[in-house]
């Protein structure tokens, strides 16, 4: 085979480090999501290559190089079990990207590498779609290209000039792909099967809530989802976004109650607030939207909705990819103000045998008054007066884990406040729930950004009626008495003020990259062409337009291209200027005809420039062949002047 | 698979008009210059199909990105590849006589009038079965060899060269047809046999006395290539103790110079090994230093001696035609 391989095609030993950049760069990300024993064998596999290469490179014995197939290939049958995970064809790439290396005979072998590496390029995106992921694959994909061109290069040439090379491929073609990835008729996934779902299990609120579930994400500075709001802001307590609404409790958890999935009876009043909501993938099915939704569309994104009787909106599926919803909310409203008697009694259940204080603290309110909102008021007035702290670190309950709560501890987070409030006031004979979600947000540069830390949970009661009124326990806790773990956390955070100010900053260029890079959607390029101009953009109308677009691009690439080149010498450069000049003048001055041999023409045919003609040939010829100090170019330019 | 890109690539060729032998400076302009995806450009294509696959199917908005700058990539090289070899100019250069059977090398002259380099340009024609890589760097030139082994005495043409290009992505292979009007003459294989002793007088005056005869000795001068080692003065050469200075060859004057007429009748055989033998004898002669003239049916080249009249001797032999 290398017997057979044409010299101009055999693999040049100044391309071998360039192809194993290649790998490392494509490769070495992969690392953070690929068994170690993979990720070992690889740098391994690279290692060898690198020191084979310093002392002359060879072609690995076919033994050698069947083993490690073999063993490679068995390996990453053991480690992913059904093998339909993409992250085993990721494994499989980067095994057979590195063993390739150990048998680079011609420069086929090295296309192969290269264009396998392109592929794996793209695999990085399964992980991150951020700036930082883009800004690493576009310097990958320059090393990338670099070592392509090395292929077809002059050896002698340095690495230098062939990234610069590269870079001015990319940057040529940066229109290009801008104008495809505009016009490009987008196809909405997925064509086979839904992505995995274990790639998304991000954090996030869970379906059953039970203490200390929602404190772990205060923590959390993740970014749950950002919210634009187009005609007015909300008020800050308008704020509570809702999430799963749960009813029933089993003496520790709560989780989801009685729910049938019809639209509220919701009663609108005062003018909706229109918001766009970009939700990060959360891998649940709840859209955090802000209370309260009416029916929401049926399908927006490519996901199909549906909200139930307790005004909670989910998708069909769960999220795994961001998604951007616009949704019109009525902070001002009634929900189900004739509730059923079912859903009365499911949101009076309480298990039997437990919290017996509390029930009986709950009972004796009864005696001074049988409103619901009043109820709730001696309850919120119960926590602010009764020494209740907000705490991260609560002391573990007991068996009787409102007992404890309310008696004991009185301390706690805001999971503990709402399953305390509904524990009463179901006690009380009044229905209540409690509802999980996230309340406030920080406005950040034209945005709103609620992070898994402003996850919250709080209370609703049925008054008969007026619906659904919303209590949040947490809010009567009086600020002083927050305890030093939340003040800490507080603290913590707001402790560099530049900090704050630049991660800020980041987020919002983050906000702005995933609103108009990656969420460039089918529905988004719509309205982007109807904003054009284009009047219901089909692939038809896209097609030309791109193809168009494209076209002028290339034409213009071409001039660019193609412009004519500079001359390069500056002595031979005046003097093209001189013949130009003469040529006006009406004097031919054909390309093969020397300085001096032009100005001894001239003494005959033009005597009135001959002189200046021959000072300015002397000066170019002593420029250009003349050995000792050649005249400067502000002499030369000055002769030219007087010709 | 590649069967089929083979059969394409050969009906797109069908279609393009040969080409002819240009005489002056060649340049490449955009007419001749030919461009087609090579079988590591389909493999890239497929790929960055395989991507967009990948791309809708898992809704990757940067995938897409991804997949169409390569694409524009593959767009942008391929104007590279053109310019690659777009304004390349090539002159013929002279070319030296020589004989049946040795290799001639085509010289041309191949320009680069750009600041850009050009590398990775590929010449395949001629011989040599392997094309020759050259890089050429900015506003340079380059002398090019094409060597093609000689069968035949006469005019050897320059055969048709072909230049391409893979640089940069080697997705795309450019190519030129390039044939400039270059010719080199081809004399005759030579065939050494024992020069004719006897040479028939032609008019009486001068009549070659023969192998055996002495001239005078005339002096010494400095050996040129062309000169015969059997004059050499070797003795003068042998005390010399250091080879700088250059040999001396004993030069003979005087009246009786001895002349010999080549003459076709002289030979036999069928025509071309006649051809060689009194090519063989021209160059036997000449190195004698003998004066010689040729005589073949219908020419008639007199008596002379000296490289030039070697040249117009072998020429004629070159290029003779026995009239049927």
């Amino acid at each position: 085979m290398t017997a057979s391989t044409p010299y101009a095609q055999v693999l040049r030993h100044a391309s071998l480090p360039w192809l194993l950049a290649v790998v490392f760069v494509t490769a070495a990300p992969h690392a953070l999501h690929q068994p170690v024993w993979l990720v070992t064998a690889a740098a391994g596999v690279l290692a060898a290559v690198l020191w084979q290469w310093r002392r002359g490179y060879k072609v690995t014995q076919p033994w050698l190089k069947i083993l490690l197939v073999s063993g490679g290939l068995v390996g990453i049958l053991l480690h992913y079990r059904p093998l339909i995970d993409y992250e085993a064809g990721i494994a499989l790439l980067i095994l057979m990207l590195a063993l390739k290396l150990l048998e680079l005979k011609s420069r086929r072998d090295a296309v192969i590498v290269v264009t396998l590496a392109h592929f794996l390029l793209l695999t990085h995106f399964f992980y991150s779609q951020s700036i930082v992921t883009a800004a690493w694959l576009v310097l990958g994909l320059l090393v990338v290209i670099a070592a392509l061109v090395r292929l077809y290069e002059d050896p002698e040439r340095p690495g230098v000039a062939l990234l610069v090379h590269a870079s001015r491929l990319l940057v040529q073609a940066m229109p290009f792909m801008v104008l495809l990835y505009l016009f490009f008729p987008r196809i909405n996934g997925p064509l086979w099967g839904l992505p995995q779902e274990k790639l998304i299990a991000r954090t996030g609120l869970t379906d059953s809530i039970n203490p200390g579930s929602i404190a772990e994400l205060a923590m959390n500075d993740e970014i749950a989802f950002r919210v634009q709001f187009h005609n007015q802001v909300p008020l800050p307590r308008q704020l509570y976004w809702r999430g799963p609404v749960m009813g029933f409790y089993d003496g520790m958890a709560w989780r989801g109650g009685y729910s049938v999935n019809i639209p509220p009876e919701l009663e609108r009043r005062g003018n909706p607030i229109i918001y766009t909501l970009t939700l990060e993938p959360h891998n649940q099915n709840w859209i955090l939207a802000m209370e309260m939704t009416p029916r929401p569309p049926e399908v927006e994104d490519g996901m199909r909705m549906r909200i139930n009787n307790a005004g909670v909106l989910t998708s069909f599926q769960p999220i795994t990819s961001r998604k951007r919803f616009t949704f019109a909310s009525y902070p001002d409203y009634r929900l189900d103000a004739q509730a059923s008697t079912t859903m009365r009694r499911t949101n009076l259940q309480l298990p039997r045998g437990l919290n017996p204080r509390a029930s009986a603290l709950a009972k004796g309110w009864l005696g001074e008054t049988r409103d619901p909102r009043q109820l709730a008021n001696r309850a919120v007035a119960w926590f602010r007066q009764g020494g209740f702290r907000y705490t991260l670190e609560p002391q573990v309950l007991g068996q009787h884990a409102v007992d404890d709560f309310l008696f004991e501890t009185r301390g706690g987070f805001c999971e503990h406040y709402a399953s305390a409030f509904v524990w009463l006031m179901r006690a009380a004979g009044v229905p209540a729930r409690i509802v999980a979600g996230y309340h406030g947000g920080e406005f950040n540069a034209g945005y709103f950004v609620v992070r898994q830390s402003d996850a919250h949970a709080w209370a609703e009661i049925w008054v008969e009626n007026e619906g659904w009124l919303r209590v949040d326990p947490t809010a009567a806790v009086p600020p002083e008495m927050t305890d030093e773990s939340v003040r800490n956390l507080a603290a913590a955070t707001q402790s560099d003020d530049w900090l704050i100010a630049l991660r800020n900053r980041w987020e919002a260029i983050g906000n702005h990259w995933n609103q108009w890079v990656l969420g460039y959607n089918p529905a988004q390029q719509y309205d982007f062409l109807s904003a054009l101009g284009l009047r219901k953009p089909t692939w038809r109308s896209l097609s030309a337009v791109l193809i168009m677009s494209m076209t002028l691009c290339l034409l213009l690439l071409v001039a660019w291209v193609f412009r004519p080149g500079r001359e390069t010498d500056p002595a031979r450069r005046i003097w093209r200027q001189a013949c130009r000049r003469l040529e006006k003048y009406g004097i031919v001055c054909p390309p093969w005809e020397s300085p001096h041999a032009l100005s001894r023409r001239l003494e005959t045919e033009a005597p009135h420039v001959a002189p200046a003609v021959r000072r300015l040939a002397t000066l170019v010829c002593a420029a250009r062949y003349g050995n000792g100090n050649p005249p400067a170019n502000a002499v030369l330019r000055a002769a030219l002047k007087s010709v | 698979m590649s069967s089929i890109l083979t059969s394409m690539r050969q009906r797109w060729l069908r279609r393009i008009r040969v080409p002819h032998p240009c005489a002056g400076t060649i340049r490449l302009h955009p007419r001749r210059v030919y461009i087609f995806p090579t079988y590591a450009g389909l493999f890239y294509t497929l790929t960055i199909f395989a991507m967009f696959l990948v791309s809708i199917n898992y809704n990757l908005a940067l995938g897409h990105a991804l997949v169409f700058l390569l694409f524009s990539l593959g767009l942008v090289g391929m104007l590279h590849t053109c310019r690659n070899l777009l304004g390349l100019e090539i002159d013929a250069l002279e070319n030296m006589p020589l004989h049946a059977g040795e290799t001639a090398h085509f010289c041309l002259r191949v320009r680069n009038t750009r600041a850009r380099p050009r590398p990775g340009l590929e010449w395949s024609g001629g011989s040599h079965p392997e094309p020759q890589v050259m890089h050429l760097a900015p506003e340079a030139d380059t002398i090019l060899r094409i060597a093609v082994v000689t069968k035949h005495r006469g005019w050897l043409a320059l055969p048709i060269l072909k230049v391409s290009s893979r640089y940069p992505l080697g997705i795309l292979l450019t190519w030129a047809y390039v044939w400039p009007d270059a010719r080199c003459l081809v004399y005759p294989h030579p065939r050494f046999t024992p020069l004719p002793d006897a040479v028939e007088s032609d008019g009486g005056e001068g009549v070659a006395s023969g192998r055996d005869g002495h001239d005078d000795f005339a002096g010494l001068r400095e050996r040129q290539p062309a000169d015969s080692l059997r004059h050499v003065a070797w003795r003068i050469a042998a005390r010399e103790t250091n080879n700088a200075r250059p040999l001396l060859v004993k030069c003979f004057s005087g009246g009786a110079t001895r002349q010999l007429w080549l003459d076709w009748r002289m030979t036999e055989g069928y025509a071309e090994l006649r051809v060689s033998t009194l090519t063989g004898w021209v160059l036997m002669a000449e190195e004698e230093g003998l004066e010689y003239g040729l005589r073949l049916p219908g020419l008639e080249i007199p008596l002379d001696r000296g490289t030039s009249h070697r040249h117009v001797c072998l020429q004629a032999l070159a290029l003779f035609r026995e009239m049927a």
